[in-house]
């Protein structure tokens, strides 16, 4: 047996936009272990909900990520409202899944760019932020905030959209649709990438299922799993196929995400044509009494938010289980095997978001 | 300042923010706002950087990696804190893992308010974080010239001199 050499990665590491800690067990060239460490951006905000009524707390629950913030308050008040058995106005479940897939395109774009930078590739990561700008425009001129909106309340959304901004917002999506199959292309077709993603880091099928791995990490290793397809906000009345590869290694990964983007533009067209007229929120009294297990797809996963309340203005428990997390197992053992220069781009495969993952 | 003297280069750490601000920042840096024309870079080794620029807020797990990125910088440096978690500790001041702000923590020169912090605002506090920058060059102590400096000035002149008679 070779000898072995422990080297760190991160907290502060250029290739990652937020702390994690890695210790890299080498053998030679090749990693043979990776223990995570967790809990440089702990903030315990789980616990605010003692001092938070559950109306307000949509805010905080907002801020657990600012990349997937949209579907944090989506999920928690869709919670709230199935403890208290609201029916929400049908155009404000149509107006969330808009934004939804808006925020869904915006973090892809930005995986995009970070998975190719991961790797020098610099003017696709330009490219991609580029056209990232357009998606946060359309959500900065319909809920007044770029990457953090907050739009949701429980009882609707807050904000309604003109229906001359929607067709404007279906225009400007065709449009940027064939700019990005040219930004696609490259991740899927270029002889560059394919060098440095067929078949690094590969995850089996089996192994993705018991160590837990959710949305894009799953659907890459060939496992067909997917919350939107369980028909919450507006997703039952709409036609759309999770995308799933199997193949399991960096470029499958790569792939679904890429691939996803186009599903996201088909859900938006589908949801402009069919969105009905009425209000978008309704009054809402009274407080939650019982628990609820509010499940969502967000873009790195399944995120699971579990309510607890027993009739008061302030909630007995808040849980959240996000994708990252779960998604660190299957990270672990993706990594054991790979070459140190690939570890980057390993790691930006399973898109980790950390301020998520430790909340 | 109607321009900048220098290139100014960033590190930038996430303390324990939700990511929001930390992706307007990136976005800073990207061809929409494109602060590399002015010769801001981001840089990842604290040895190479005269801005910090943190987000989020301080608490017991990054409290070490503050102060040692903060303690690695050279002298001028600036900390600029960006978002109203890393002012004051925002949202989660209440949180029971949260200290506060970062000024608990190493003196913070510009505040950058916002939830998300605007990448206009970013901006903005960079370039007034170079005035602070510039001030604080100044007051540092003027590194010595080459004694021999002004020899090499005369006979510099005196070749001049000959030239330009020539030429009248």
């Amino acid at each position: 047996m070779s000898k072995q050499i422990t080297i760190p990665f991160g907290p502060q590491h250029p290739v990652l936009p937020d702390p994690i800690h890695l210790d890299l067990v080498l053998e030679d060239e090749t990693v043979v272990d990776a223990i995570p460490t967790i809990g440089y951006v702990h903030r315990g905000l789980e616990k605010l909900v003692e001092k938070r009524e559950y109306t307000e707390y949509v805010f905080i629950a907002e801020r657990i990520c600012g990349i997937c913030s949209f579907i944090h308050s989506q999920a928690y008040v869709q919670g709230v409202e199935q403890i208290m058995g609201l029916e929400i106005p049908e155009r404000a479940q149509y107006l969330r899944t808009i934004w939804g897939e808006y925020s869904r395109l915006h973090s892809h774009l930005l995986w995009l760019g970070l998975f190719a930078d991961s790797m020098g590739f610099e003017s696709v990561f330009m490219n991609s932020w580029r056209l990232r700008e357009h998606i946060l425009d359309d959500l900065e001129a319909t809920t007044g905030g770029r990457v953090i909106q907050g739009v949701c309340k429980v009882g609707g959304v807050k904000k309604d959209i003109a229906p001359e901004k929607l067709d404007e917002m279906l225009k400007g999506l065709k449009t940027l649709e064939h700019e990005l199959a040219e930004l696609t292309d490259v991740f899927l077709f270029d002889s560059s990438m394919k060098h440095r993603l067929k078949g690094v880091g590969k995850l089996a099928k089996e192994d993705a299922y018991y160590l837990g791995a959710v949305g894009p990490t799953a659907r890459g290793s060939g496992i067909d799993i997917d919350m939107r397809s369980t028909g919450y906000a507006a997703f039952g009345k709409i036609n759309f196929k999770p995308v799933v590869e199997h193949d399991g290694d960096c470029y499958a990964r790569c792939a679904v995400r890429a691939k996803e983007m186009f599903t996201s533009i088909d859900i938006i067209e589908q949801c402009i044509k069919k969105i009905p007229d009425g209000p978008v929120d309704m009054k809402v009294t009274g407080a939650p009494d019982g628990e609820y297990f509010s499940r969502a797809e967000q873009p790195r996963g399944e995120v699971i938010h579990y309510i607890k309340g027993n009739g008061k203005k302030n909630l007995v428990r808040h849980r959240v289980r996000t994708p990252t997390f779960t998604n660190i197992p299957p990270l672990v053992t993706l990594l054991k095997g790979v070459e140190l220069a690939d570890v980057p781009v390993v790691v930006l495969t399973i898109d980790p978001c950390i301020g998520c993952a430790e909340r | 300042m109607t321009y900048l003297a220098k290139s100014p280069w960033i590190i930038h750490y996430d303390a324990s923010s939700c990511n929001g601000c930390d992706i307007e920042i990136l976005a800073c840096l990207t061809p929409m706002y494109d602060v590399e024309r002015f010769g801001i870079i981001n840089t990842g080794n604290p040895k190479h950087a005269d801005i910090f620029v943190v987000t989020g807020s301080v608490n017991e797990a990054n409290r070490e990696v503050i102060l040692n990125i903060y303690n690695q910088m050279p002298d001028p440096k600036v900390v600029v804190a960006v978002g109203i978690c890393a002012c004051s500790g925002g949202v989660f001041r209440e949180c029971y893992n949260v200290a506060g702000g970062i000024d608990k923590l190493i003196p913070v020169d510009v505040y950058v308010p916002g939830c998300a912090a605007r990448p206009e605002s970013i901006i903005d506090g960079i370039v007034t974080a170079l005035g602070i920058l510039e001030e604080k060059r100044s007051k540092m102590p003027v590194t010595p010239r080459r004694p021999d400096f002004r020899e090499h000035v005369e006979y510099h002149h005196q070749d001049k001199h000959r030239h330009t008679g020539g030429a009248q």
